[in-house]
């Protein structure tokens, strides 16, 4: 697999810790949702740091991608993408990478989404190809953050779930929550996943992405409550894994 | 030439030698699964070793928890580029497992409880290479981490170790298992950066 070079020709911030580069790769030869791409970094002296990072873009056969970031606090690639990056810099790049946490558009029968945090970004990819293609099959994303500042393509989200019935978002917060939301602060539980998920019977498939101890949790939930677990895909990162 | 990244020093440790080539050091052990953890009940577990036609050798949990075990201390490489050094593992080797079995088959596939599968050569899994391990720091295994039984196959990239296995086949010729299918790398060598199927 060859190292492509990429232009950053965007950037947009996502939340206080988190931003989104839009690239344009020589040569792209084009993705499906929810695979990701490692972006190689090199140091004057050439020592070298490679990360892997999910697309958040729809497939498009314009050779662009959009890759969303969150900065961890000791990482050693995310907060140079977060902060030192520029519109004009040029990175390298590889992929894109993984068949298996992803979404076509020939698959047929409704989609359960549930994120955890950053693990958003494949899922966005999958609901932006969704768009694209005019997809007629309903999805369903829950998705749970910390906090109601810590939402990703938060306006985004609001306009696809006003266009129809097409996608239907739930939010919940694990530790603050806005004014007057219904639910208090905490873990996604049973009672969410019954009332706010595909039921069992529908036989969704489902993408479950975010950190271990969530994915753990939520495919733990959807077996519960009657999912079969040939149906669910997960992709896990623990807290140095910088995989999103 | 690689692209300069202006003003990027990076983070570099003076481990840095035991790491093979795009790897980065972590203390802590993060999971990657293609789907959810199962549950697996010890009364019900096995684990068979078949050619494909016939089983040659079946355990049950008791026989082989009932098998001597080796303390091992390894370090793992994950394709997703964290290596973690010293973890230390409780199990029993493949060549306990496969004494006395004749076979002129070079390669095994591994399989697991939730279907997952891996191929690995059979000269790979003898001489000490690798075990099936029920204990990591000291401890039984957690299910996110293939408890009750994982395959360790530390030399090769982790995805080859394969969590919640319950059998190996023997075959005639090397065919893909689950990522092997999917990109990844039919071997999966650290040192060489055996990442993808097309390196």
């Amino acid at each position: 697999m060859t190292w492509r070079t990429a232009s950053v020709v965007r950037l947009r911030d996502e939340t206080t810790t988190a931003r989104t580069l839009a690239l344009e790769v020589h040569d792209w030869p084009g993705h499906v949702a929810g695979q990701h791409v490692d972006v190689r970094l090199t140091a004057a002296d050439g020592y070298s740091a490679v990360r892997s990072y999910s697309i958040a873009s729809a497939p498009s056969a314009d050779g662009l991608i959009e890759i969303t970031v969150e900065r961890l606090p000791d990482g050693e690639v995310s907060p140079y993408l977060t902060q030192q990056v520029t519109v004009g810099d040029e990175l390298e790049l590889r992929g894109p990478i993984g068949g298996w946490f992803v979404w076509r558009p020939e698959q047929v029968g409704p989609i359960q989404l549930v994120a955890g945090g950053s693990g958003i970004v494949p899922l966005m990819a999958m609901i932006r190809s969704h768009v694209s293609v005019d997809s007629t099959v309903p999805f369903r994303l829950l998705y749970s953050v910390r906090e109601p500042g810590a939402i990703f393509y938060r306006d985004e989200l609001r306009a696809l779930s006003n266009r129809g019935a097409s996608l239907v978002v739930t939010y919940a917060y694990t530790r603050v929550t806005p004014k007057g939301w219904p639910r208090p602060a905490g873990r996604i539980d049973r009672e969410l996943i019954a009332n706010r998920t595909w039921p069992s019977t529908h036989q969704p498939s489902s993408y479950v992405c975010g950190p271990t101890s969530f994915v753990e949790h939520a495919a733990d939930l959807l077996i519960a409550t009657g999912h079969d677990r040939d149906r669910i895909r997960t992709e896990r990162f623990g807290a140095t894994g910088e995989r999103k | 030439m690689a692209i300069i990244s202006r003003g990027f020093s990076g983070r570099r440790s003076g481990a840095d030698a035991k790491l093979p080539p795009g790897q980065y050091l972590t203390t802590d052990f993060p999971v990657l699964s293609a789907g959810p953890t199962p549950n697996i009940a010890l009364d019900r577990w096995e684990f068979t070793i078949d050619d494909g036609r016939n089983v040659l050798k079946r355990w049950d949990w008791k026989s082989i928890r009932d098998l001597p075990t080796d303390t091992i201390a390894v370090d793992l490489h994950c394709v997703t580029r964290w290596s973690k050094l010293g973890t230390s593992w409780e199990g029993v080797s493949l060549d306990a497992l496969l004494a006395g079995l004749r076979t002129d088959l070079p390669y095994a596939m591994f399989r697991s409880y939730g279907d997952y599968t891996t191929n690995v050569p059979l000269k790979d899994v003898v001489n000490g290479q690798a075990w099936i391990a029920f204990k990591y720091d000291g401890r039984d295994l957690e299910p996110e981490h293939g408890g009750p039984a994982r395959l360790l196959v530390p030399h090769l990239y982790l995805w080859k170790s394969a969590k919640w296995v319950k059998g190996m086949r023997l075959m005639p010729q090397d065919n893909p298992g689950f990522w092997e299918n999917l990109g990844y790398h039919i071997y999966g060598d650290p040192w060489r950066e055996q990442r993808y199927s097309e390196e």
